[in-house]
């Protein structure tokens, strides 16, 4: 698995530690409560086929990397700076 | 069908011609009093202990591919009861005590060898935290051994044991542990679950859970509606999305973890022995190949085939412990899909605000073993409504509460980290 990471081009996946679900993008509230905290710490959709992942660049530049792939195949569809995407979803 | 030594010998002597399948390929029924989703080896025991733990016979296992085609069949077959923290101790224990007498109940030969289980060591905290473990394992009544240097010399004389960076100081052994026919272990419950009436139906996928009012109805198949009672998904690596069906998001990441298998050698390696550095485990298998495995590849994942990254470290791991298996060729590597919860322990639980719908998951890469204990604590669940003493810590709502978790690997309750 080769992963395109959006300052430094395309990697071996070795370079990356991997930091999972891209769910830490959508961090609820404080005093949301521990229906909604155990939500986003420890549920998860899980799916069989496209996912969004956070990896970190950390034998490179060290930016955190949204990663679009796909979990049946392992194909990397998309990569994109996670402070992109954060700056663009809020 | 029955095995004995004349019958062995006849099919011999005629071509081997007269031998039948070993349970009943079952066609589905329009209702059930319970349903299985999983011919796994945890369904399969869980379907095979309702029959005769609880007397529950109008039951079926729904299977999507063949009985024994996912991990059960994918494993690396250690069988131990070397468990630390409470939850998982006596769960352990009570599994490897129904793997003592397993064969004997089934009347089928799961080939299960207590060879004995060294867990190696290479520092003095990493000998603490072990004589540790081995305590814990003695309180619960199990056996352990914690071998010096000399001592671990003795069994396993071809070790690297002056490796300049990962010097071996002693190992954990565990007498009792050992390995088992995988493959077998599912057609040896597969086989009593059908005697006993229940029907193994393969080849028919689960696409949806019927829920009326908050109430099980039954399952929806690719071949057709089947009612029932009550419901257990036993899916492993695909809970997420069998749950999804019910509507419940679960705290699992299903992830691939690879193992290897090397060509048919004479024998070598009598025992299970594990690298208490960079994470590498083997054992010799009756046809002379060498299995083993390691980590994870540590990424979410549903190909059961892992990546190159995580060979080259295991067999360099490999090659670091015991150089003398440097010129055996691999033959096989292949992945399963394993059920990740944050803990690293297990699910046996009644899925809340759902009646009649049953859970059992979350084995991660460790629930071979667990496979006896696993069917009997969910088909006690599912029979009388009520967990089994030796299961009831593995609630699904440990995650939300706090209270509970069983963090066996100390890494902390969150994704990723076992
Ligand atoms: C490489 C490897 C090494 C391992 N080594 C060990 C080891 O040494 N010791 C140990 O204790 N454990 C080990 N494990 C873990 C162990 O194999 C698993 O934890 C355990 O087998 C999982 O339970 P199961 O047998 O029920 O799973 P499975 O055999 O995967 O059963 C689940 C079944 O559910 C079926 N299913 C899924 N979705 C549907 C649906 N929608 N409808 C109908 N059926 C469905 C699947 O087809 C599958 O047959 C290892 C696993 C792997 C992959
Ligand atoms: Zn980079």
């Amino acid at each position: 698995m080769r992963i395109t990471c959006p300052l430094c081009g395309e990697r071996d996946r070795r370079e990356f530690y991997y930091v999972g679900d891209a769910v830490a993008l959508n961090r609820p509230d404080p005093d949301a409560g521990d229906v909604v905290w155990d939500d986003y710490v420890h549920n998860r959709d899980n799916p069989a086929g496209v996912t969004r992942d956070l990896w970190y660049h950390e034998s490179g530049c060290a930016s955190w990397i949204v990663v679009t792939r796909n979990t049946i195949t392992h194909e990397v569809l998309e990569t994109a700076l996670a402070s992109d995407v954060k700056e663009a979803t809020s | 069908m029955r095995f004995s030594g004349l019958k062995v010998l006849t099919e011999g002597l005629r071509g081997n011609k007269g031998w039948q399948a070993h349970w009943r390929d079952a066609q589905p029924k329009a209702e059930y009093d319970m349903i299985i989703i999983g011919g796994g080896g945890h369904g399969l025991s869980t379907a095979y202990y309702l029959a005769k733990n609880h007397g529950m016979t109008n039951i079926a296992v729904v299977e999507k591919g063949y009985l024994g085609g996912g991990n059960v069949g994918r494993n690396t077959t250690i069988v131990r009861a070397n468990y630390f923290l409470p939850g998982n101790s006596e769960f352990y224990s009570h599994s490897l005590k129904l793997w003592e007498g397993l064969e004997e109940d089934l009347n089928y030969n799961v080939m299960h060898s207590q060879r004995g289980l060294i867990n190696l060591f290479h520092s003095d905290g990493q000998r603490d935290a072990f004589a540790r473990r081995g305590n814990a394992m003695i309180n619960q009544g199990d056996d352990a051994i914690l071998l010096d240097r000399e001592g671990v010399r003795k069994k396993l004389p071809y070790l690297d044991f002056d490796n300049g960076r990962f010097p071996i100081y002693g190992g954990l052994y565990h007498p009792r542990g050992g390995t088992a026919r995988h493959d077998a272990v599912a057609w040896g419950y597969a086989r009593g679950a059908s005697d006993r009436g229940v029907d193994l139906i393969q080849n028919c996928e689960v696409t949806g859970i019927d829920i009326e009012g908050g109430v099980v109805q039954g399952v929806q198949t690719s071949r057709g509606p089947i009612r029932a009672k009550k419901v257990g998904i036993v899916v492993a690596g695909r809970s997420g999305q069998v749950a999804a069906m019910a509507g419940r998001r679960l705290p699992i990441e299903s992830h691939v973890l690879q193992a290897f298998v090397t060509e048919g050698l004479k024998p070598v390696i009598d025992h299970v022995i594990s690298f208490g550095m960079g994470h590498f485990y083997i054992s010799q298998s009756d046809k002379g190949g060498l299995v083993f495995g390691g980590d994870l590849d540590f990424y979410a994942s549903y190909a059961s085939r892992g990546n190159l990254p995580m060979k080259e470290h295991v067999m360099e791991a490999g090659m670091t412990l015991m150089p003398m298996i440097g010129k055996a060729k691999v033959l096989r590597s292949w992945g399963g899909i394993m059920d990740m919860t944050p803990d690293g322990s297990p699910i046996i639980d009644k899925m809340d605000g759902i009646d009649g719908l049953y859970i059992d998951c979350g084995w991660n890469y460790g629930g071979f073993k667990a496979v006896p204990a696993s069917g009997w604590s969910m088909a006690h669940l599912m029979a009388t409504d009520t967990p089994h003493e030796v299961a009831k810590g593995f609630r699904l709502d440990r995650f939300r509460t706090g209270v509970g978790i069983i963090d066996e690997e100390g890494t902390g309750s969150q994704h990723n980290l076992h």
